[in-house]
């Protein structure tokens, strides 16, 4: 019998071998793949487990932190917003069933400490608890309040303030806001508010109607390409025939050899229709794309929770080949769609001397120890105008506020440089559908001999113009920062 | 060295490691260091010292690695038990003192084991009502759709677990008996050779009690667990691969059969083909098993640092964790690399086990000391199997590590019965050549 009790235990010895094997698959060659999938919440649990590192404000300010509950192995901590629904947008929110957004989500790897992954698996060797650094924004509290408070007088709409030497981040504001603490109890009921869809940050992914803020865009590729100088007349008719269809000066006001400031400071819509015909589909697209149009802007936020700007056809994004109304286009109409973020980002280009910069809303990490891990190093997006395209559109854009359209723009004693924009969306269903709503716009930047800082400020479903609702917005942030230096 | 002086000095790791273990935990649970593991290491080798001692004055021959390997198993699963539920692992330490006693006793009345023989027929209908009592009305317990459980009074017990003990008795009698039989009036059928019918009706009945348990009690594993013992112990027996083979067919036939016809096996089944077909329901489980498992990788998270309920709540993240479902909290804590310990602890014991058989010079405790050994592995292999997905899950325990009585005190039954053979057999060498431990080198 020996020989089969010898067998016997090869038997068993194949069978634990088995075991053996089935368990290195398990716990070592296919756990990555297991820890994706949806039924396995232990990821997420032991996220919760980790001691996420705080989001602060530019003046230190806490806006997001970590509060321990429960202990031993019950141990887990839970996101907090202490300043509630101030940065809503664009911090986000974290939490373990209903997941995280916006800044919580890009920032998710250096707030829960999986920077490096050799620094990980020391500490796990050593058997520390992994802790996540904090990360501290460009945001100006003061500024973010002004903002915010502004829009909820306006009403909705969005704000976005760039230091335009460095792409900083400073205000990024979108009404009607939402607090994130209340997320993990009401995240569908927020979710399914069509009626002022509070998580929808309009500041990135809000797609409107730039109206006339886009000529300044015109100008930059009509005096970049040489098509024109600050010195060239184009005769404005107060009516021209576009397409079959009239385009029309506010009053039917004409002005005939206009040069660029004229245009700019009166918001000629004759002028800049005939320059976008002049400038053709390939160089004005050209410059638009130079500016990030038709890109997804390059700021720290997830992907899909940022909006590209351009011409669209519902969804599809158009080009230089496809068949446009380009004088409309030049003027901020036809089937434009932009963020506030992108026409930010254009007033900081021209604020910069023509230099863009890619705006981040982080400045620096803070590991637990108190040491800076990583700082911002401020990176050019691209250089869509020269210094002397940006000073001949600076020059044109301070007559807008100082004897134009944008006067509710100006700061005692601050040189300001901006432009207003008023596009009808009469029928707009987003409005309730009425006759008279506008998308009312102000960009622009100050001081404008010296700019500090480059604003975007617009409002949906208003019966009133850009000057009227968006430029004091525009004054009041750019105000609150310039007195914070 | 003395094989008894082996024996002692394993135990002193055994016991360091399992102070070591408690330190781990009490350091994980309040961040500092307590005096209450030495104490409980200390506990835990008094009471292994003085079943030493014991075994010292009754079976002084008998093989000296398979008590520290059980109490190594057994440390392991007071660890995680505790690491589970303090409480649990208090019940868990008073069931490892009356494993022990028990353990004693068996030793202590049993020396001449051969007296199991007469009493074979005894022991095998013991073991069928065992197996039957769960399905009484009164007394039988229900759990997750299997009937495993006796409960009459303050005495619950799973009777299975000391079933398989009366079943290999029974088997190892049987066989020593008719094995001749088996073999010589075999015949060949169409190139199969097939047992004498006449000798083959009792081995029918192990078939049919296996088939049994699978529609009655609806317990697939320990059904897996006792008929592969017999076909181990029918292996060894007869040395005839072709009667495993047709009693494998046999039970796959009867298997398939009640697979598609009784319900609780047929979703086990399933849920093994396709656990995530239903994640948070019948695959729970096994998903969160694998889950868990997936979350230790090489090395582990390290003593009480897995989760084993959603923290904050009592909602079991790894359900059944301190039975089922240990292993995979083992590998959880201790990684691939704590686990495959485990195994190879399992395996050693086996090794042991089957050393024992070789050693022995008859064949009744040739038999017995393989079919002992032979259901100890496959248990183990049952449950390790189930919650890696080899087999289908099935609510066998771990032996020596997961919590429950039953288990502990029939596992200790089985561990004397190997000693008491393996005394036997090493004295009877040891007469030959002067000392119990040359031969050990020689087997």
């Amino acid at each position: 019998m020996n020989r089969q009790i010898i067998k016997l235990f090869g038997l068993v010895v194949a069978l634990f071998a088995l075991l053996i094997g089935f368990t290195s698959y398990w716990s070592v060659f296919d756990a990555s793949a297991l820890k994706q999938k949806d039924a396995n919440k232990r990821p997420l649990l032991e996220q919760q487990q980790i001691k996420r590192g705080r989001i602060l404000a530019a003046d230190g300010t806490v806006i997001a932190r970590s509060v321990p509950k429960g202990h031993g192995a019950g141990l887990r901590y839970v996101r907090r917003y202490p300043e509630g629904s101030l940065y809503g947008h664009p911090i986000g929110y974290s939490f373990v069933q209903q997941g995280d957004s916006e800044f919580e989500q890009f920032h998710n790897d250096e707030l829960v400490g999986n920077e490096s992954e050799f620094g990980s698996i020391l500490d796990q060797l050593r058997g520390a608890n992994q802790e996540g650094s904090d990360v501290v924004t460009n945001l100006d509290p003061a500024a973010q309040t002004t903002a915010l408070e502004d829009l909820r007088e306006a009403g909705f709409g969005a704000v976005v303030a760039i230091e335009p030497q460095s792409g900083r981040v400073r205000v990024m504001a979108s009404n009607p806001p939402y607090d994130p603490n209340r997320v993990p109890y009401e995240l569908s009921k927020l979710n399914t508010n069509e009626l002022e869809r509070p998580l929808f940050d309009r500041a990135t992914q809000g797609q409107y109607p730039p109206g006339s803020t886009f000529k300044v865009v015109t100008a930059a590729a009509g005096l970049e390409s040489g098509t024109i100088t600050p010195e060239t007349p184009i005769d404005a008719p107060g009516s021209l025939e576009v397409e079959g269809t009239p385009l029309e000066n506010d009053f039917g006001e004409s002005f005939p050899g206009a040069t660029l400031d004229t245009a700019l400071t009166h918001s000629v819509n004759t002028w800049f229709g005939q320059l976008g015909q002049r400038l053709g589909n390939d160089t004005l697209f050209e410059y638009m794309e130079r500016f990030g149009f038709n890109s997804t802007p390059a700021i720290d936020l997830p992907a899909d929770e940022v909006s590209k700007s351009g011409v669209f056809d519902e969804e599809e994004l158009l080009g230089a080949n496809d068949p446009v109304d380009l004088a409309r286009v030049a003027i901020g109409q036809e089937r434009l769609a932009v963020t506030p973020l992108q026409m930010a980002e254009v007033a900081a280009a021209i604020a910069n001397k023509g230099k863009q910069m890619k705006p981040q809303i982080w400045s620096r990490v803070v590991d637990p120890d108190g040491r800076v891990t990583k700082r911002l190093d401020p990176s050019q997006y691209s250089q869509p105008i020269s210094a002397q395209t940006a000073e001949e559109l600076t020059t044109a854009m301070e007559g807008v506020v100082s004897e134009g359209t944008g006067t509710n723009a100006e700061i005692p004693g601050v040189p300001v440089a901006g432009k207003t924009g008023t596009a009808e969306t009469p029928g707009n269903e987003a409005c309730g559908g009425g006759e008279e709503e506008n998308q009312a716009w102000f960009i622009g930047f100050a001081p404008a001999d010296d700019p500090k800082i480059a604003i975007a400020a617009t409002v949906e479903c208003t019966e009133e113009f850009g000057n009227d609702v968006a430029a004091p917005i525009f004054r009041d942030v750019a105000e609150t920062i310039l007195n914070g230096e | 060295m003395s094989a008894r002086n082996r024996e002692l000095f394993a135990l002193v790791p055994v016991a360091l490691l399992l102070t070591a273990g408690f330190t781990a935990v009490f350091a994980q649970e309040s961040s500092q260091l307590d005096n209450l593991s030495l104490i409980y290491g200390a506990y835990f080798f008094a009471v292994c010292l003085a079943t030493h001692i014991y075994l010292r004055i009754r079976l002084p021959f008998a093989d000296p690695y398979l008590f520290p390997l059980a109490a190594l198993l057994m440390a392991f699963g007071l660890v995680m038990i505790y690491r589970i539920d303090a409480s649990l692992a208090r019940d868990q330490a008073n069931w490892f003192v009356l494993g022990l006693v028990l353990f004693a006793l068996t030793i202590q009345f049993l020396r001449d084991y051969d007296v199991l023989e007469r009493y074979r027929y005894t022991i095998a209908v013991v073991g069928l009502l065992l197996l039957l009592a769960p399905r009484l009305p009164g007394i039988g317990q229900q759990v997750n759709g299997a009937y495993l459980g006796v409960k009459a009074g303050p005495l619950a017990f799973q009777p299975a677990e000391f079933s398989k003990i009366c079943l290999v008795v029974f088997l190892a009698s049987y066989l020593r008996e008719h094995r001749e039989v088996l073999i010589v009036g075999a015949r060949r059928v169409l190139g199969v050779t097939l047992p004498p019918l006449k000798h083959f009706g009792p081995m029918l009945v192990v078939w049919g009690a296996s088939m049994f348990m699978l529609v009655f009690i609806r317990d697939l594993g320990s059904s897996l667990m006792f008929f592969a013992a017999f076909l181990a112990l029918l292996y060894v027996a007869t040395g005839r691969f072709s009667f495993v083979a047709i009693g494998m067919a046999m039970f796959l036939v009867g298997a398939w059969f009640f697979a598609a016809t009784v319900p609780h096996v047929h979703d086990r089944v399933d849920v093994w083909l396709d656990p995530y077909a239903h994640p948070q329901t019948s695959g729970y489980q096994i998903l969160q098993s694998i889950f868990a498992e997936a979350d230790g990788g090489l090395f582990g998270k390290g003593f009480g640092q897995a989760l084993v309920t959603v923290p904050g709540t009592h909602a079991p993240l790894l359900p059944a964790a301190q039975t089922d479902t240990i292993y995979s909290l083992i590998v959880n804590e201790l990684g691939l690399f704590g686990a495959s310990a485990v195994i190879l602890i399992y395996l050693l014991i086996a090794a042991r086990g089957f050393k024992i058989a070789l050693l022995a010079a008859d064949g009744f405790s040739k038999l017995l000391a393989t079919g002992l050994t032979a259901v100890f592995s496959i248990q183990a292999f049952v449950i390790i199997g189930g919650v890696t997905r080899v087999i289908p899950l099935t609510g066998v325990t771990l032996p020596f590590i997961s919590y429950g009585g039953s288990s502990i005190v029939a596992n200790f039954v089985l561990l004397a019965l190997l000693l008491l053979v393996s005394d036997r057999a090493r004295r009877e060498i040891g007469a030959g050549e002067r000392s119990g431990d040359f031969a050990l080198g020689r087997a």
